[in-house]
């Protein structure tokens, strides 16, 4: 039991990388992005090239990943996604999700629809075993590793947000963007800077991703209903209530698959119709201003 | 006069250019194989065996040219059905073929008796395919041959306690239940029958819950295509040292994706007709032109396709280049030694006869392989002896 609450919990620090920053662009800029899935496969791919076809190791990868996710994102942000912003929702998840069949059918054409397989470096293979019979914990290194690294991001984030003048300017930002223009803030700057920013952590979480949750061209369409569940239940105007809706969600996943095979993934599904139904901001959400 | 012998001339000329010109119509095969989606790599060795075949036997048959058209399904039925309905209304083929899954083959089955077009299933394995339509010829495998034919290793080898993990659909059911059957017939004991979805499956929370069943050995029946995952997750939870014994069709063990998944493969016991280090004369001779045209190795998927395209031309020649239910007879009885050994295709049932081989992962050269080690002979599908 140990073990399946230890995996819940590596799944829901994955969805968190991966759902955080969908969070933060609809909180900042009220903009419904449903192409988020699309960088996330980016960051696998770029991960999956570097370490096949150019032998990178692992760990040089990942930033990478990152950093070639977050250029695209700033990219497109400044030339598609900015004349958006202003118009009504539809049009955004119009915009968005033939975004993604385009990368979808892109990334088929160009690599291929089959799943695609990571040789994750030797002192990330096996597992370490504690204790004994029904109290065991089986820590498989890979899963570790995640859950560090997401630990490290969300500590650092949280930094970020709450120390620096960056962080503040967000804040204001996401609070109200017309009195935060008005102070002075460079409202487009931190949008463009929090856009890429998201979009890199995406890739990033699609980069960690490969080996648990598998890549290939459909790999949008197959995840992002969870990162928008966990957006929804966890809100939009924080960092821990995106983390705790997807530990949450991830534990839920794992814990069902275990206990009641034949719902399977549906657990996620009725867990977030019954938070929505009691709390229908969100778990962590003040209420809504708009 | 003058005008009347060269218009005469011309009429003989027309006669005699007219029967031929129907003879010279190129006959067409129409392919529905998943060349995009998730049963890509099945759609991708088949297309390579045909090509192959096309290659070293020409491209004629029955004295006719012979046309394949590939079209992709992507592992859709609804798509299967369509195409099949273009391909037999609007290009006339002679003979549908390919079929990567069970449901894409089921969704086509009504439209082959409709239109008495023989369909020659190179990759679907379920059991009661052959009797959905009376035009349905397999040369690829059934899941209850590989089962059975592992239940009966399995209980030879002191395996008493099972857990068997098949995927949710037509094969894996019928995998499940005929080797389930099979132990408990001979006494041993099932201790769970767990399923995962057709569709992206989730490996761990299911290989947790075999590791906390303790059986001797778990049974598994994935899709091609899926085994690399498999054996990745099976590796990490540490499974592989666990004491319990890997045993497989050997679709899990797949030669399209075996290179490249790893030690924790070594060992695994499988059943399966074909193995691309099977060795005989034929074989080597078709994997080495294989792997020439080719940068991967052929695995049980292209060894169908190759047999099927056999099975159509050797037909088409018997007929004489005609359709319909002479070329389906044509189709029954044919025996003949396929790189995967001797194969018939039985006239009662349209079915495969064929060899099953008993193999493990052996490291051979520095790459895996499944080594056969035993057979059972001539096995008839089980399925449709009950």
């Amino acid at each position: 039991m140990l073990t399946l609450l230890f995996d819940g919990v590596a799944y829901g620090m994955l969805l968190f990388v991966l759902s955080l920053g969908l969070a933060v662009t609809m909180g900042l800029m009220n903009f419904i992005n449903l192409a988020h899935g699309a960088f996330a496969m980016a960051g696998g791919y770029v991960l999956v090239l570097l370490m096949q076809r150019h032998g990178w190791p692992f760990l040089a990868c990942l930033p990478a990943a990152f950093v070639a996710t977050a250029l695209v994102g700033a990219a497109l942000e400044r030339t598609l996604y900015r004349p958006m912003y202003a118009k009504p929702h539809l049009d955004q998840v119009l915009f968005s999700i033939g975004l993604t069949f385009m990368a979808v059918a892109a990334v088929d054409f160009g690599m291929g629809s089959s799943q695609v397989n990571v040789q994750t470096p030797p002192w990330l293979q096996g597992r370490f075993e504690l204790g004994s019979g029904e109290l065991t914990l089986g820590m498989g290194r890979y899963r570790l590793f995640i859950v560090a690294v997401c630990v490290a991001l969300a500590l650092g984030l949280q930094a970020i947000l709450a120390g620096t003048r960056f962080g503040s300017r967000l804040r204001a930002a996401v609070d109200d963007p017309r009195v935060a223009a008005g102070l002075g803030i460079p409202v487009d700057r931190v949008f463009l800077l929090t856009f890429a920013f998201g979009s890199g952590l995406a890739g990033l979480g699609g980069a960690l991703g490969v080996d648990i949750l598998g890549l290939d061209p459909s790999f949008p369409f197959k995840f992002m209903v969870y990162f928008l569940i966990v957006c929804a239940v966890g809100g939009t105007s924080s960092i821990t209530g995106p983390l705790l809706a997807a530990l949450v969600l991830g534990i839920a996943d794992v814990f069902g698959k275990y206990y009641v095979p034949k719902l399977g993934g549906f657990i996620v599904y009725v867990l977030m119709i019954a938070i929505l139904l009691w709390r229908p901001q969100g778990l962590f959400t003040r209420e809504s201003r708009r | 006069m003058n005008k009347l012998i060269p218009a005469l001339a011309m009429l003989a000329a027309v006669l005699a250019t007219g029967p031929a010109r129907a003879q010279s119509d190129p006959v067409k095969v129409g392919l529905i194989l998943p060349m995009t989606g998730q049963q890509a790599s099945t759609g991708r060795q088949i297309a390579a065996a045909v090509k192959l075949w096309v290659a070293q036997n020409g491209d004629k048959a029955g004295g006719r040219k012979v046309e394949v058209i590939i079209k992709d399904d992507g592992s859709v039925p609804d798509a299967t059905r369509r195409l099949a309905q273009e391909l037999v209304v609007n290009d006339k083929v002679v003979a549908l073929a390919g079929f990567g899954i069970t449901p894409s083959a089921m969704a086509t089955a009504p439209i082959a008796t409709q239109s008495k077009t023989p369909m020659v299933v190179m990759a679907a394995a379920t059991s009661s395919i052959t009797e959905a339509s009376p035009y349905v010829v397999r040369t690829s495998f059934t899941l209850p041959q590989a089962a059975v034919a592992l239940a009966e290793w399995a209980n030879k080898n002191g395996v008493k306690k099972v857990v068997s993990l098949v995927a949710d659909y037509g094969p894996g059911f019928d995998a499940e239940k005929y080797f389930t059957d099979r132990i408990l017939l001979n006494s041993g004991q099932v201790l769970d029958k767990l399923r995962t979805p057709l569709r992206s499956p989730d490996f761990a929370p299911v290989l947790q819950k075999v590791r906390d069943a303790k059986p001797d050995a778990l049974f598994v029946f994935l899709p091609s295509g899926q085994g690399a995952a498999f054996m990745k997750q099976f590796g990490e939870r540490g499974l592989d040292k666990s004491g319990i014994r890997l045993i497989a069709t050997g679709d899990v063990t797949d030669d399209d994706q075996l290179a490249d998944m790893g030690d924790v493969a070594l060992g695994v016991v499988n059943s399966h007709h074909y193995s691309a280090a099977h060795p005989s004369a034929a074989n080597r001779k078709f994997v080495d032109a294989f792997q020439a045209a080719n940068k991967f190795r052929p695995n049980f998927m292209a060894v169908g396709g190759y047999d099927g395209m056999r099975v159509i031309y050797k037909a088409l020649d018997a007929t004489k280049g005609a359709g319909g239910e002479a070329l389906l007879n044509a189709m029954k009885g044919q025996i003949f030694e396929s790189p995967r050994g001797q194969v018939l295709i039985d006239a009662q049932t349209r079915d495969i006869v064929q060899d099953m081989y008993i193999r493990k992962v052996e490291k051979k050269d520095g790459q895996l392989w499944n080594v056969e080690f035993d057979a059972v002979k001539a096995m008839k599908d089980p399925g449709k002896q009950k």
